[in-house]
């Protein structure tokens, strides 16, 4: 071994490290600074690849991922809020265009953020796969050669104990360094002795962990981002909307309001259970009314087996054969009847209408096409506690059934339906429609309370507002809850490599990685006792650790000054 | 008088409170420049007399920054007797149990956890953050930090008091949930670290000016005249990064779990665990930020002064975050409790 070497022993053969990380020591310069080495195509790839898996390339595409998240979180976007970007459109109508190409309404599956996060990746996997390999082969390996000057340590402590009668100095120092190394040895450090020409001296090292820790946490993060790629395209969600009474069948074109398969979902293969809602609770607080305590009581059945009575609350969904059923909306659906002017009833349904206030002052549409003449489309207005502000117009001020009312503007002629385009049961388009009744027509629009029955204008026919008691229901106006059905089971594994990647984070930042020598040197009748420490990345204790151990090996040396002839016949 | 009413009375009693141990500390600064002024003139006249040129010699700079740190690690009985620090800590101790009567009676009179509007967070946010400052004091004498915490809890509480009270109202069907307690506590204490962090991590960026004046100015003849002569019995730049580092990571850790928390209560709540929802978003980015900061210390040419931007950085998203995302973006986490 040559002096060099040895002096050099605490900087090398830690963890490997790129590069540019500041434990790494040897080849400090980078490939490029200084001369100007002609490269050929490989050695541009490894140049490349060096400069990828770098620090500072990490560090970079870190910051730049943070800022590039942030415009999603500024303009609407397609996946989370999709009625907003409608209304950006609409307000913005220029910029909408421009916004569109950069892809500002999809940032998260945009091609400039992808190709942040996954250049991240792959400098991630880069790095982490050749310091697996290294840490894999330093987990089996002994620790380093004790350095020639440990006094050029920072962390350094040194002693002289004399050399007790009848006994010789390199004995003593070698049974000095016996106590070290068991004491280190129990504090769990992995030790070598390193004997040489009378000079005893121990070699230390713990905290593996931390790089395992290390490891694993970033192997995780892979894992993470494997999990919710894949399962992305196992994943369905669907929503559906049923009012009190009504039921629900888990089958594509039979339940579903809306329904989106990941890539890989079979949309034949949906288990058919259904669920059908008896009654939906809410409360009321006083004095604004906030309502809450959201149950749906349901009754849900698999093909061929018993039904059973559940509830479902909010964040409380109930599990359907691997679904998740979510309760996520409420409201209310008038019960609405409409005959012509032949009193022929031509439509007769619970109507769900859309909440668009705290107090549940509701929108909703009907569309009757068949009515015997021209089409009749309705919207109406729905207000479970009604009052009239000093405009004249109707609000609501309570979410209860205190005192309903509903009122209706008809439209009549074509409601653009029949051609096949799609349109929502929740909007009326009116062009190609003539007002009959309401603002803008000469009748009023019509009014009416639970039980109550209005002509239409001209002798169309009547609307009638059911009073749901009447069929034995608990109140005046049936309730509906909209469903969210889930299915994800990457979330499992999202969730282990989540933790897997927390515990790994914690080991990394916690546990310290440090090397430790205890060295005797005889001199005389005295023998020279020096203790030594280096940390290996972060670890604000290692000057206390260097202290401590310098502290308790001292004490055991004055419990036990000699060496017991049976310790001493272990020693080699 | 409701337990409301009272709540709110003890907590101005303890922004009053804060005000006078922020003047005591901002004393102490003070107090600390001239002692500071005081030993280099002394020191000054003693060379000049010997002929020997008038500047700090870099034995002085690094004696200055020894002693520094011996008094940073000291025990509370060894600490240097400054007696408007002293004044100070029990004026902010004083302080905290008001604001901790204050948290605890408004949970009384919201009959739940008191964090679930902004008025909560930040009386809650806040007071974690004196608690973390008050219990890192026990085994640093972190004390030169106290005008700024105590600066910058008036602000905060105050301000929160001002302009995010509610009264009582019952919780929202979504935030009826042991998520509730743990998630929104975790996401608060982790701010509190980033806090002291922060704090450190600008006292940093100070020290390390003064430093690199100082070293300029070694071998000259003039002393340096530093704007802010207290920083001279602080510790060294390095010293203040490192600690600074060692907040930031626990609220790292946390942050961490808060991520994940929040993702549990998610998919509990809204159907997905994940939906980049605005709160979301910058909960990510916050924690990206914060990603960077550790790495940052890791790389050769950002340790030391980039790093510390990353820390004040990240802290002014966390801040950012809490108010004008909580109050005015658009999105699920919309539980400010103003309109």
């Amino acid at each position: 071994m040559s002096r060099r070497s040895s002096d050099d022993a605490p900087a090398v053969d830690g963890p490997l490290r790129p590069s540019d990380h500041l434990d790494k020591t040897g080849d400090d310069e980078p490939a490029f600074s200084g001369g100007q080495p002609v490269l050929g195509v490989v050695g541009w790839l490894r140049w490349g690849w060096r400069q990828l898996t770098s620090m500072r390339t990490a560090l970079v595409l870190l910051l730049l991922l943070a800022i590039a998240a942030i415009p999603g979180s500024l303009v609407p976007q397609r996946s989370a809020d999709p009625n907003g970007v409608t209304q950006w459109r609409a307000t913005n109508p220029d910029l909408y265009p421009t916004f569109d190409a950069f892809q500002l309404f999809d940032v998260y599956t945009s091609v400039w953020f992808s190709a942040i996060y996954i250049l991240l990746f792959i400098s991630l996997i880069g790095c982490v796969l050749p310091r697996t390999k290294h840490h894999w082969k330093a987990l089996r390996a002994r620790p380093p050669r004790t350095p020639a000057r440990l006094s050029r340590l920072s962390d350094h402590a040194e002693t002289t104990v004399a050399v007790p009668e009848g006994e010789d100095a390199a004995g003593h120092a070698a049974h000095a360094v016996d106590l070290a190394e068991a004491q280190l040895r129990s504090a769990r450090y992995r030790v070598e002795r390193y004997d040489r020409n009378g000079v005893a001296s121990v070699s230390a090292e713990r905290g593996y962990l931390r790089e395992t820790g290390n490891l694993l946490f970033h192997g995780a993060l892979v894992g993470v981002l494997i999990s919710v790629g894949i399962g992305g395209g196992f994943t369905y969600t669907g929503q559906t909307v049923i009012t009190e009474g009504d039921g629900f069948v888990n089958s594509l074109g039979l339940g579903y309001t809306s329904f989106n398969p990941g890539r890989f979902v079979d949309t034949e293969e949906l288990t058919p259970y259904s669920i059908t809602l008896d009654r939906f609770d809410v409360t009321y607080a006083p004095p604004s009314g906030q309502a809450g305590d959201f149950e749906a009581h349901v009754t849900t059945r698999f093909p061929g087996q018993k039904a059973e009575d559940q509830v479902i609350e909010v964040n409380h969904p109930i599990t359907m054969a691997g679904d998740r059923v979510y309760l996520m909306g409420n409201g209310y659906a008038p019960t609405i009847t409409v005959r012509n002017g032949a009193g022929d009833v031509v439509f007769s349904e619970s109507v769900p209408f859309l909440p668009q206030s705290p107090t549940m002052t509701s929108q909703g549409v009907v569309k009757i096409p068949d009515t015997g003449g021209k089409q009749l489309g309705l919207v109406g207005f729905f207000y479970p506690t009604v009052a009239q502000l000093s405009s004249g117009a109707l609000t609501s001020r309570y979410g209860d059934l205190l005192d309903p009312r509903l009122t209706f503007f008809v439209y009549e002629g074509d409601l653009g339906i029949d051609d096949g385009t799609p349109r929502s049961v929740y909007a009326l388009d009116t062009d190609g429609m003539t007002e009959i009744a309401g603002r803008n027509a000469p009748s009023p629009s019509l009014e009416l309370s639970p039980g109550q029955t209005v002509d239409l204008p001209g002798g169309r026919g009547t609307v009638t507002f059911e009073d749901e008691t009447r069929t034995g229901a608990p109140e005046s106006v049936k309730r509906y809850v909209s469903l969210s059905i889930h299915n994800d089971s990457s979330a499992t594994w999202v969730l282990v490599f989540a933790v897997l990647a927390m515990v790994g984070l914690f080991t990394a930042l916690f546990v310290p990685r440090r090397r430790m020598w205890v060295k005797a040197t005889p001199d005389g009748d005295r023998v020279r006792v020096e203790y030594a420490g280096l940390a290996r990345g972060e670890d604000p204790a290692i000057g206390v650790a260097v202290a401590e151990l310098a502290k308790r090996h001292g004490r055991a040396l004055d419990d036990e000054p000699a060496s017991a002839p049976a310790s001493a016949a272990n020693v080699n | 008088m409701s337990f409301d009413d009272i709540s709110v009375l003890l907590l101005w009693t303890a922004i009053a409170i804060y005000t006078l141990g922020f003047l005591a500390f901002t004393v102490d600064l003070a107090r600390r420049s001239e002692l500071a002024i005081k030993a280099q003139d002394a020191k000054t006249q003693a060379r000049t007399l010997v002929a020997a040129g008038g500047g700090q010699t870099i034995e002085d700079i690094r004696a200055e920054e020894a002693a520094a740190k011996v008094a940073l690690e000291a025990a509370p009985s060894q600490r240097g007797r400054y007696l408007f620090a002293r004044l100070g800590v029990v004026l902010t101790t004083i302080a905290f149990l008001f604001h901790v009567g204050a948290d605890v009676t408004r949970g009384i009179a919201a009959g739940r956890v008191p964090w679930s509007n902004n008025y909560e967070f930040a009386l809650t946010g806040t007071m974690l953050v004196v608690m973390v400052f008050l219990t890192v004091l026990v085994k640093y004498d972190l004390r030169f930090l106290g005008a700024f915490i105590n600066g910058l809890i008036v602000v905060l509480l105050g301000g929160a008091a001002l302009a995010y009270y509610v009264e009582v109202v019952p919780l929202s069907d979504p935030l009826k949930s042991v998520w509730l307690v743990i998630h929104v506590f975790v996401a608060s204490l982790a701010s509190a670290f980033y806090a002291l962090a922060f704090a450190l991590s600008v006292v940093q960026l100070l020290q390390s000016r003064r430093e690199r004046i100082a070293l300029a100015a070694v071998g000259t003849d003039a002393a340096p005249r530093t704007r802010l002569p207290f920083l001279r019995t602080l510790p060294s730049a390095e010293v203040l990064e490192s600690l600074a580092y060692r907040f930031a990571i626990i609220g790292f850790v946390l942050w961490t779990f808060t991520l994940i928390a929040g993702a549990i209560w998610a998919n509990d709540a809204w159907g997905r665990y994940w939906g980049f929802d605005t709160k979301e978003v910058w909960t990510f980015v916050i924690w990206v930020v914060y990603a960077g900061y550790i790495h940052a210390r890791a790389t050769r040419g950002w340790r030391g002064t980039r790093s510390a931007w990353l820390s004040i950085v990240g802290f002014t998203a966390v801040l950012f975050n809490f108010t004008i995302v909580n109050q005015f973006f658009q999105g699920l986490h919309s539980y400010s409790g103003l309109s």
